[in-house]
């Protein structure tokens, strides 16, 4: 599966791109498996997003797509269809927070 | 001729400043990794173009940066922290055992003989060494697993690793500095350690003889002379005349003993300065005056230094990282505020001036002096 993801700003830095990112996902399309691939790709952004070694999601960064708030589904909870199939991209925020 | 480069980490992103020999004219670069936070930057002093810098934000964490051309391009290297075995507890502010965990990197200390192998202080303190140029970290265990850990506690910054200092005339001696446990110190490449805290008195350690909890600011000590440490605690500036095993307060005439770095001429071991700071209340310089002060006995004699320093309505602090000097001849001493100023002086203090007024929040200044 090809599906797309929106990366906040400082890591659309950091990972040098511009705009979405398209990635190859195998098997089940969900927030695990995205991640790996992201990171796969994108190795500086590993820590970033979620912790290298327990793998929870960092606090200030949430998880939408299809205008709902996925950021406590389960990381291997199927995402919704649109997503796996490309046609909504699956964004990556940083918190609202001051400072 | 030889000149000079000044990295700079601020709240917002890192700046590099360059001048010649003189000193006089300086060239910004910046900002380096907008809109985060760059607790340090240091090059090695084998390789000056192999810089490091720790890069941090609470949405995203940490982050190793790696130059290989003084500045001009990075690479982001390994930022995986793990603390080795159990990572045990420590004191929280309550009083209560909190697990260590880490938070981020306050400090980065190249080794004096090899560009690829550097220091990492971290909060909740730990040291971390990488032999690969940081790609990978390797916690010094020794040091977090002693028999004190599950007491030390933070101070208001956060239990961090501070200072590193490599004694250049013992490979395997490392001093470090921890917020709020003190001083300690490894003749074994940091297989072992010792509390290095005998002398110190703070207010709320009744016990004179308390193996640590002392908020100890910074360390520093001259090349030429490793045995003798100068410290600027909470309260009170010391020396050691013995490699930490005791100190003695040298605060002598200072309007404050409070502050937080301190550091020394790169040619008179004698010669040290400091930034008084009113209170552990108010952090600012006292009276609305920004001036470093200077001793060239060590200790105890302090004259102020004023000439180009703002003199009223001053209310800037500088951190402990945020002051460095320069082996030209004469030396020079660089110190940047909370206020985003830069003041560089090319005289070993009788004078200074601004190299920039308008940064960020100041937290970091490192000094190169380039060939």
């Amino acid at each position: 599966m090809i599906i797309r993801a929106v990366l906040p700003a400082h890591l659309r830095t950091l990972a040098r791109v511009d705009g979405e990112v398209k990635l190859k996902v195998e098997g089940q399309v969900t927030q695990r498996s995205i991640l790996d691939a992201l990171e796969a790709r994108y190795p500086m952004l590993r820590g970033t997003i979620r912790d290298q070694v327990t793998q929870q999601r960092r606090a200030f960064v949430r998880f939408f797509a299809c205008e709902e708030d996925l950021s406590h589904e389960p990381p291997d909870a199927p995402l919704p269809e649109a997503v796996a199939t490309g046609g909504e991209p699956f964004l990556i925020v940083g918190a609202m927070a001051g400072g | 001729m030889s000149g000079v480069r000044l990295l700079v980490g601020t709240r917002k992103g890192a700046f590099i400043m360059t001048a010649d020999g003189k000193r006089e004219r300086w060239d910004i670069s910046g900002p380096h990794f907008g809109g985060w936070e760059l607790y340090h930057l240091k090059g090695s002093p084998v390789d000056p173009n192999r810089l490091y810098a720790a890069q941090h934000t609470s949405w995203h964490g940490q982050l190793i940066q790696r130059s290989n051309d003084g500045g001009k391009t990075w690479e982001a290297v390994g930022n995986k922290f793990v603390y080795e075995g159990e990572p045990g507890t420590h004191l929280w502010y309550d009083g209560t055992p909190r697990p260590f965990e880490f938070v981020r990197v306050w400090h980065l200390e190249p080794s004096l003989s090899d560009p690829d192998t550097v220091y990492a202080g971290i909060q909740d303190a730990a040291l971390y060494r990488s032999s690969d140029g940081g790609q990978s970290w390797q916690e010094l265990a020794g040091l977090r697993t002693h028999k004190s850990a599950p007491a030390w506690q933070p101070g208001a910054g956060g239990m961090c690793l501070h200072t590193i200092l490599l004694d250049p005339s013992h490979p395997d001696r490392i001093f470090i500095a921890i917020s709020a446990a003190g001083v300690f110190r490894t003749d074994d490449a940091g297989k072992t350690w010792r509390p290095m805290n005998r002398g110190l008195k703070s207010e709320g350690i009744p016990d004179p003889n308390a193996e640590v909890g002392h908020c100890v600011h910074r360390i520093a000590m001259h090349r030429s002379r490793p045995g003798v440490l100068f410290m600027q605690k909470h309260w009170d500036v010391m020396r050691s005349d013995d490699a930490g095993e005791s100190w003695q307060e040298v605060s002598g005439n200072l309007p404050s003993d409070f502050g937080f770095p301190i550091d020394v001429h790169a040619h008179e071991p004698e010669t040290i300065y400091v930034v008084p700071i009113k209170s552990d209340a108010e952090h600012y310089v006292p009276e609305g005056k920004l001036r470093v002060y200077r001793s060239r006995t060590g200790g105890n004699e302090w004259e102020a230094l004023t000439k180009g320093l703002p003199q009223s309505h001053c209310y800037v602090n500088v951190l402990r990282d945020a002051m460095a000097v320069d082996s030209l001849d004469p030396c020079g001493v660089y110190f940047g505020t909370t206020g985003g100023q830069v003041y560089a002086s090319a005289d070993a203090g009788d004078s200074w001036a601004p190299i920039v007024r308008d940064l960020p929040s100041v937290v970091s200044v490192e000094a190169q002096t380039l060939p």
